[in-house]
């Protein structure tokens, strides 16, 4: 894929994630967006998995771990033809498999997840397996700065690096903010790649919106031999919409039908 | 009063030393049987698995949270995962990570509660597992069970290993002789086994309260001419309905046993089954009170609580009025 075609995809994304929680009612919105342009280059660059290979034992797996922001995740699938777009009419109505998290229900979902501090433990499994068979998968997983006080990442931090997982990428969505107020007012933890360089890791700071700096830095992968990779991702909570950057409010902010309309003009026309 | 105990069969291991010897067997043709610790090796009985199998062991450390997360990765992609720690920190510690990465995503993981119910003794309530039953009854997707002796450990962990959705086994640490040699008898997770027959009382058990219960009914029969059924309900989950209802209507009463609080665990669970089916005849649950144990072995918690055939005989007798 072109970069312009790149760029395109993360505005389409844009627009459905909003389509979509708009329709819903219901959302987390300034999440979706700042992680979005992490997903396009993970789905339509670095993963090896696609509807055709999703049951084979060596794709590559993404794990979310910030499940509340399943809207970005949802869009990517369907684009990639995990499912047929208008699935996500049904998006957090009665009887839908779309819910508010992930779920295994739901075509191209590796795990379910919602709970924070579930994603790298699983995902240290999953690429200890790797290592176990000899196979040469790997396994992603993306987590919110406002997640990491959960104390069993700190444990599967621990494990990733026992075991030596180079196999294993954790990208930090560090948009700054969560629910209650700036990530570093709510429980300080930063600084962040100093942490995880002291458990082992070896780590890199990437600019989460900048979608060529993203490929580059997934194509080194592993920074370092046999050590787990973390990608710190500096990204804007709301990013791309003006009156949503940054903005507290719309962690689960739904945008009314005025609002709306100003975000579409915002992102302009998509050429795919 | 005297009691009859059941003499002790030669050759009667812990259940956790079978769990292990079995483990040992399954993996040497399996190279996918993998074992997770969390520095639990030594109590699980498992330092000869993993000298002989050390790529087949993964140990965490001391972080149960991790060992079940981690367990959840490795069965999904394919690894028939025994995740081994005391049922105490297992099932309270790790319960999100059970209800969520394990039942809930479906990844098949064997959950292993080792050295549960009281078999810690005097260690006290830190290490007691009273709550696992209740905790895990209520979780959807996963099978919940306490195989009484050597067989049906031996059984419950090769039908396991060759599960591909969640269960919950627990195990103690005394020496529990088979409870019958009838080899028709056999072993299946939601079919409770009877051990005896008899119109009168039925002891519906489970784990290592079964052998009491067994001592009881001998006494009952031998002193007060009392036949007594006594079924090892080995899985709690899903319980066995067809045998409840036939218990209910062939004996005269009912007494269930077992090593959990007597909240949430075998005795509630059956007693809301039968109230709902109908049954209107005495009823006794016997378990561990809501309350801190008192001080002691094992052994002496049993005998505290009346979990002994001599405790039990006294309860059976008091349930029929006699
Ligand atoms: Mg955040």
């Amino acid at each position: 894929m072109t970069d312009k075609e790149l760029a395109q995809r993360s505005n389409h994304y844009r627009q459905n994630i909003l389509k979509y929680i708009v329709k819903a009612g219901a959302g987390h919105t300034g999440g979706s967006l700042s992680c979005i342009d992490i997903l396009n280059v993970l789905y339509n660059h670095t993963l090896n998995v696609s509807p055709e290979n999703f049951r084979s034992p060596d794709r590559d797996r993404y794990i979310q771990s910030k499940g509340h922001c399943v809207e970005a995740l949802f869009v990517v699938l369907a684009d990639k033809g995990f499912f047929p777009e208008s699935d996500l009419n049904t998006l957090c109505r009665y009887r839908s498999h779309y819910i508010g998290h992930p779920t295994r229900k739901v075509n191209g979902v590796e795990q379910n997840t919602g709970a924070l501090g579930h994603g790298l433990p699983i995902a240290a499994g999953t690429a200890l397996a790797a290592k176990m068979d000899k196979k040469a998968y790997r396994v992603f997983t993306l987590m919110g700065d406002g997640e990491l006080p959960e104390g069993s990442n700190w444990e599967a931090a621990l494990t990733a690096a026992h075991y030596k997982l180079d196999n294993l990428c954790a990208i930090i969505d560090k948009n700054t903010l969560q629910i209650s107020g700036p990530t570093a007012d709510v429980c300080n933890t930063d600084p962040i790649d100093e942490k995880f360089k002291s458990f082992g890791w070896a780590v890199t700071h990437v600019d989460g919106h900048d979608l060529q700096a993203l490929q580059t830095t997934f194509d080194r992968l592993p920074f370092e031999k046999g050590k787990p990779s973390l990608v710190i991702a500096h990204t804007v909570k709301g990013k791309g919409i003006s009156y949503m950057e940054n903005v507290l409010s719309w962690h689960h902010g739904v945008p009314n039908q005025e609002q709306y309309a100003l975000a579409l003009q915002e992102l302009g026309e998509t050429v795919l | 009063m005297a009691s009859v105990v059941v003499e002790s069969k030669p050759g009667a291991k812990p259940n956790l030393e079978v769990f292990s010897a079995t483990l040992q067997e399954l993996a040497t043709t399996d190279r996918d049987i993998v074992v997770v610790t969390s520095d639990s090796r030594g109590s699980g009985k498992l330092v000869p698995f993993g000298k002989k199998f050390p790529e087949q062991i993964v140990e965490i450390g001391i972080a149960e949270q991790n060992l079940v997360g981690v367990a959840a990765g490795l069965a999904s992609a394919g690894k028939k995962t025994f995740a081994v720690s005391p049922a105490c920190f297992l099932t309270a510690r790790a319960l999100e990570q059970i209800k969520n990465d394990v039942a809930y995503s479906d990844n098949p993981v064997k959950l292993i509660g080792i050295s549960a119910g009281v078999s810690y003794g005097a260690l006290g309530s830190t290490h007691h597992s009273l709550h696992d039953f209740a905790a895990l009854r209520a979780i959807n997707n996963l099978i919940v069970a306490a195989p009484a002796d050597n067989f049906e450990t031996e059984e419950a962990i090769r039908q396991a290993a060759a599960m591909t959705h969640p269960i919950y086994l627990r195990f103690g640490k005394k020496n529990m002789p088979l409870l019958t040699t009838d080899p028709n008898n056999g072993f299946r997770f939601g079919k409770g086994r009877v051990i005896s027959r008899g119109p009168d009382l039925a002891f519906i058990a489970t784990g290592e309260t079964v052998q009491p219960a067994l001592e009881a009914a001998a006494t009952l029969r031998a002193e007060h001419g009392i036949e007594a059924t006594v079924i090892s309900m080995h899985t709690i989950k899903p319980l066995d309905t067809t045998l409840l209802r036939e218990v209910a209507a062939e004996t005269a009463a009912i007494i269930t046993v077992e090593e959990h609080s007597v909240y949430g665990g075998l005795g509630e669970a059956c007693a809301s089954y039968l109230l709902q089916y109908g049954y209107g005849k005495p009823f006794r649950i016997v378990g561990i009170p809501d309350e801190y144990t008192v001080t002691g072995s094992q052994n002496e918690i049993f005998n505290h609580y009346g979990i002994s055939g001599e405790g039990l005989t006294t309860t059976a007798l008091d349930l029929l009025g006699k």
